[in-house]
């Protein structure tokens, strides 16, 4: 048999063509776009995401006050074309407060949800890839924090790291914060090795490397997108717990949490003051929501049709 | 099971030995006296008394061991700002108050919440849906303390209906109540219909449809059963919000709570009295954890089996 040469062969009745894929290829990216494009409330929340952004960035130099410049002249000022969002009681401008209010809250959201899933990453990937005695031993680690209030554990650590600053701040809410994302990512990548086409690449020869870059990865890559998203509200929403009980970011400085809690000591005289940074934290955990739910829909390759 | 229970037991102990250490060292690892801004004014033999007193004076290593042997035998030690008033006694005397009002909102929350989320099922992408979904995202994404300003507002200040705050009569209780209760509702709302709409997916479902059963029997005795198991899980969590999740709750309208201390002995620096609530709050978290993990094993058969060995 060997000694027969290749060009010996010709193919007899067969259509060369049969097995060329007539569609245009299309790839996961362009596949999760093209579904999410199609979720309306999906698309609403990313414009609103992107307005968010955008007047974050921008907002506090649009108004022409600087956002801890004091003005004792206008003092618990209305809304008017002066100060758009009035002022507070020291006289600083809302407009401007609001959006350095929402850079800060923002910066929290972000780093907060990324660092967890980076932590969350690393812990759960390494758990499940050894898996044995030393995943056994992980795992319970992770029970033991994970059964601590995380408020609880939040509020601890800022007074131990006396929290003034952001980054103690973000250190003190993301300590037990990857927890989640660990338990999600080793339960994604041991259900993932034991799938069909993950066995039906190892015995086709597919290398161990190519088989985490080409199923492992993306398939657990959408799983945590998701959750960052998910993540990035409750971020939000703890650090306006913080500074409500006074463990967040100190004044000058400020974020909508810390805006709402000065705001609602003088509610009942002032409610606009409440009202912006309020509508703000609602917006945009709306916005996140909505969002996270539509990249879950978007990611799961399953529910392509 | 029985080994799975001892199991969870020892490890429920050790997670509360835990938690209790590292709050211990975490809070002696706080800069600055122990006994706060008094101690500057006080005369040094004073000082030294209040020290000896607290067991201040003696190595960390021994301070450790004292508060672990008073923890087991339930004593948290006392206020370091209010001298006399013990943390246990504070600790008890104030959770019944978080725990009628929490009680009450979570059994309210429970209620509608269920309700809401059976209705959303049931009438999928109808109009009952559409305004269980628009509360469960009101719920879900306004803050408790605009809630509560609020309604402080409208009820307190320009209705006055309700008092703003306060406690001891009934009517105090309505809107921390309500405010308490609302994300209750619409977590349960949301986290029923999604685990409604996968049991009305079941093939048992479709068997019984295929046996011709009424659509009143079918949602009551093989779906709304079934639905109603996982929500078990999440009531942990919501048993401990009881206590936790009312901090802003209890100080806006001013209700003797446990969290309402928390609260303020932190403002205060109250170091010893933060230690001793935050130890409880974990322990009931646990303990909690403990118990809905028991009880969710004896109503759904098909973890018995798989936990069993």
């Amino acid at each position: 048999m060997q000694n027969i040469p290749k060009e010996k062969f010709t193919i007899v009745g067969i259509d060369q063509g049969a097995e060329v894929i007539a569609r245009p290829h299309v790839s996961y990216m362009k596949d999760v776009w093209r579904r999410f494009r199609k979720n309306k409330l999906a698309i609403v929340a990313l414009i609103m995401l992107i307005l968010l952004s955008f007047f974050v960035i921008f907002g506090p130099s649009i108004s022409g006050y600087a956002f801890e410049e004091v003005d004792p002249g206008a003092r618990n000022a209305s809304p008017s074309a002066e100060h758009w969002f009035g002022t507070d009681s020291l006289g600083r401008d809302l407009f401007a407060r609001v959006w350095q209010g929402g850079r800060v809250s923002l910066i929290i959201g972000f780093l907060g949800a990324i660092v967890s899933a980076v932590v969350g990453c690393l812990y759960g990937g390494i758990s499940a890839y050894f898996g044995g005695r030393v995943d056994t031993i992980m795992m319970r680690i992770l029970e033991i924090v994970i059964s601590i209030p995380y408020l609880i554990i939040v509020i601890l650590f800022s007074i131990v790291l006396q929290s003034k600053g952001l980054f103690t701040l973000i250190l003190a809410m993301t300590i037990t914060g990857w927890c989640g994302t660990a338990r999600l990512v080793r339960g994604q990548m041991l259900q993932l090795k034991s799938q069909e086409y993950v066995l039906a690449a190892q015995a086709l020869g597919v290398s161990p490397l190519r088989i985490i870059v080409r199923h492992m990865i993306p398939n657990t890559l959408s799983v945590i997108i998701v959750n960052i998203t998910f993540a990035i509200p409750n971020y939000i929403f703890s650090e306006a717990f913080l500074s409500y009980i006074g463990l967040g970011v100190q004044s000058p400085n400020t974020s909508w949490g810390a805006l709402a809690s000065s705001a609602q000591a003088q509610f009942m005289f002032y409610p606009f003051q409440l009202f912006f940074p309020a509508i703000m934290i609602a917006v945009t955990m709306l916005a996140f929501t909505m969002m996270g739910d539509g990249l879950r829909d978007a990611l799961d390759p399953r529910l392509r049709k | 099971m029985t080994r799975y229970v001892i199991k969870r037991v020892f490890y429920m102990l050790l997670t509360l030995a835990i938690v209790a250490t590292l709050t211990f060292f975490m809070m002696h690892s706080i800069p600055g006296d122990p006994l706060g801004g008094m101690a500057r004014e006080l005369p040094e033999q004073t000082k030294a008394n209040y020290y000896a007193k607290y067991g201040l004076d003696k190595p960390l290593t021994e301070q450790y061991l004292m508060y672990m042997k008073n923890l087991v035998r339930g004593d948290l030690g006392e206020s370091l700002l209010y001298p006399g008033r013990s943390v246990t006694d504070t600790i008890l005397s104030t959770s019944p108050v978080s725990g009628l009002a929490g009680g009450i909102a979570l059994i309210i929350g429970l209620i509608i919440g269920i309700a809401m989320g059976i209705l959303a099922a049931l009438y999928k992408n109808k109009w009952p849906d559409y305004i269980v979904m628009v509360v469960a995202i009101i719920g879900i994404t306004v803050p408790v303390f605009v809630m509560a300003s609020l309604m402080q507002y409208f009820f307190s200040v320009k209705l006055k209906w309700l008092p703003s705050s306060g406690w001891g009569e009934p009517k105090h209780l309505i809107m921390p109540v309500i405010v308490l209760s609302f994300s209750t509702i619409a977590t349960y709302a949301r986290y029923i219909k999604s685990s409604m709409l996968d049991v009305l997916d079941q093939d048992y479902v479709l068997t019984a449809r295929a046996k011709g059963l009424s659509e009143k029997m079918i949602v009551w005795r093989h779906v709304l059963r079934n639905s109603l198991l996982p929500a078990v899980t999440i009531l942990s969590s919501r048993i401990v919000g009881i206590f936790t999740g009312s901090f802003i709750v209890e100080k806006m309208f001013s209700i003797p709570g446990i969290g309402f201390y928390y609260i303020s002995s932190i403002n205060n620096n109250d170091y010893s009295m933060t230690l001793g609530t935050t130890v409880f709050y974990a322990g009931l978290f646990v303990v909690m954890q403990l118990v809905v993990d028991f009880v969710y094993m004896l109503v759904d058969p098909r973890i018995r089996i798989s936990d069993a060995d």
